[in-house]
């Protein structure tokens, strides 16, 4: 039981991490890897504000206030002008980009990892015999919140509509009145802020930072938008969580047979080979 | 200069790998970010056979290619069903998936990795790093002469046709899953032989060395030199191999570099620094037809 807990926290961070992801994928074909630059950016972020100023909620906002700024300059001045130039470019582009954030992290903050030492007055939840952590409870909260807002705002208001429409077709879209580069550089914008609120929480659950703190969440939430088919939030959701469970649910009852890291890809590689669409396949975009 | 004539035997064995990645990234177009996991099976066959079993380096080199060129097939196999981007998140994931094999596997030595690989012998005397130097160098020339006869045939130009339009090439008549499986056998088998080759001259392994940040220097070397082109695969695999050790002086900031110079000619110049209608190339083409003093005036319009 607390191994299903533990996986369905890791799950929700995952699925906060891919979301931005599966939706620029949606826009624009890419697959972003920079975005977990944001996620590290948020980690240090809440870790320095909350030293400097003792309020951890204070370095989560402006978090997701640089991660969104990261998001704007990495669409506007880098992704957009060699959007023609096909997936490898914009791909390695992305890994390009992640490895120089990777870098200043590592030369601003120390190459060592750094506790955070934020002590969240979070009360522990018990349900039985199950104890649920303070921090545990926020995570699912806050993911399923942000989830909850997503499926709203995508599927219920005019934001929701214009994505899908330049998903569909970006060209068609601006033809007919669509401002594509606005509603592309709001959907990064949003994206990165996620994954920056996903390393404020993740920084804090595990009381620690380091440089490389996206470099597994980055290749995993590749293998994830995947699993839930291209384009689909509501597929990278379910399939972030899968992935949390099952990795939880493995590394409990085989221990160590295959590293934690390599599973998720297993998955991905299975799928792909059973079901090569996904998950749950997106209606909007079309592969 | 030791120091110098191994950074040369890398930047080599490293333009051999890139040249041999060329045939499905850049001539079939399918994005390969699984390139050092081939390069990996052949270094690390070679090493367990040789440390553990006792075969000789000679005896090993067939046994690298076959293994590679094999699980290249499958890969390209794999290709077959899923489209571009689905498939170039398999070739990073399988990347991980092999990394954790040598890691977990016995066989394979372990997180370790495998040590003490002999130096090959080649007619009674061991080999030197000029040995290796000679060696790397006709290893290059075949991996050239290899991409070249298959760039000018019949067969490659399949092959650019399936990168330019995979429903027409296969509508014509192409069959196009035995081009891509058979581009990625040969493109894997000849990764294979300089993995072997690699092992024998580095003479120890670890797992690591062959994971994803590999993969992604090897494809970063074909696009920064110019992808689709022979010489953009040496150009690129020679720069990046040179860059780092030209920035050993300020080795905190060598990935930085790195990185910046990744981002700034992908986002510049992504057809690569010497590819196909690169400011070089066309500076290039432009300076032979003022030597030849021909007349100028066709090629402006096609532009």
């Amino acid at each position: 039981m607390e191994t299903t807990v533990d996986g369905l926290v890791i799950g929700s961070l995952y699925a906060l991490v891919a979301l931005g992801p599966c939706l620029v994928y949606g826009l624009l074909r890419v697959l972003d890897i920079a975005n977990a630059a944001a996620l590290t950016l948020g980690g240090y972020l809440v870790l320095v504000l909350a030293e400097r100023s003792g309020s951890p909620l204070l370095g989560v906002l402006v978090g997701m206030a640089a991660g969104a700024v990261l998001g704007w300059v990495v669409q506007r001045w880098i992704y957009l002008p060699i959007l023609d130039r096909g997936p490898i470019v914009t791909l390695v582009t992305g890994i390009g980009l992640y490895i120089v954030a990777t870098e200043l992290f590592r030369l601003l903050f120390g190459p060592s990892q750094r506790s955070a030492h934020v002590d969240l007055p979070l009360p522990d939840l018990h349900l039985g015999s199950v104890r649920l952590e303070g921090i545990d409870l926020l995570v699912l909260l806050v993911t399923f919140g942000v989830i909850g807002i997503t499926w709203y705002v995508l599927t219920r208001t005019r934001s929701g509509v214009l994505w899908q429409a330049v998903a569909q077709d970006r060209h068609v879209a601006g033809a007919v009145g669509v401002n594509s580069p606005r509603v592309i550089a709001a959907v990064f914008a949003v994206g990165y802020a996620l994954s920056a609120l996903a390393g404020a929480l993740l920084s804090v659950k595990y009381d620690a930072v380091y440089p490389t703190l996206g470099d597994i969440p980055a290749y995993k939430m590749l293998a994830i938008i995947i699993l839930g088919g291209l384009g689909s939030p509501l597929g990278t959701i379910v399939a972030a969580l899968l992935i949390g469970l099952v990795e939880s649910w493995v590394v409990a009852s085989f221990g160590f047979a295959l590293p934690r890291d390599a599973i998720a890809f297993v998955a991905l590689i299975l799928m792909l080979l059973i079901r090569p669409q996904g998950l749950i396949p997106s209606r909007v975009v079309k592969v | 200069m030791t120091y110098a004539i191994v950074v040369a035997v890398t930047a080599i064995l490293m333009a051999s790998v890139v040249v041999s990645l060329n045939l499905t990234a850049g001539y079939a177009g399918q994005p390969n970010l699984a390139q050092s996991a081939f390069f990996g099976l052949g270094a690390y066959f070679a090493a367990v056979l040789s440390v553990q079993h006792g075969l000789s380096f000679w005896a090993v080199l067939p046994v690298s290619a076959l293994v590679s060129g094999l699980a290249g097939a499958v890969l390209g196999a794999i290709s077959l069903r899923l489209r571009e981007d689905f498939f170039a998140i398999t070739t990073v994931g399988l990347n991980f998936v092999v990394v954790a094999l040598f890691k977990s596997i016995d066989f394979f030595g372990g997180a370790t990795g495998i040590y003490g690989l002999p130096l090959p012998t080649l007619g009674g005397t061991s080999f030197t790093n000029d040995h290796f130097l000679v060696l790397s160098a006709l290893l290059l020339g075949l991996v050239v002469l290899v991409s070249k006869v298959v760039r000018d045939s019949w067969y490659g130009g399949m092959l650019m046709a399936i990168r330019e339009d995979e429903l027409v090439a296969s509508s014509l008549g192409a069959p196009v899953a035995l081009f891509k499986a058979s581009a990625f056998a040969l493109s894997s088998l000849l990764a294979g032989v300089v993995g072997a080759v690699y092992a024998f001259f580095i003479s120890s392994i670890t797992p690591e060395t062959f994971g994803f940040n590999q993969s992604v220097l090897l494809l970063s070397m074909l696009i920064i030199g110019g992808m689709g082109t022979i010489r953009g695969a040496i150009v690129g695999a020679v720069l990046l191999t040179l860059i780092p050790e030209m920035f050993r002086f300020a080795s905190d900031y060598r990935s930085l570099v790195y990185g910046v110079f990744l981002v700034l000619v992908l986002r510049f110049q992504p057809q690569g620094l010497v590819g196909e209608d690169s400011w070089l190339a066309r500076g290039a083409a432009r300076l032979l037809r003022r030597s030849r003093s021909a007349p100028a005036a066709v090629t402006e319009v096609s532009a």
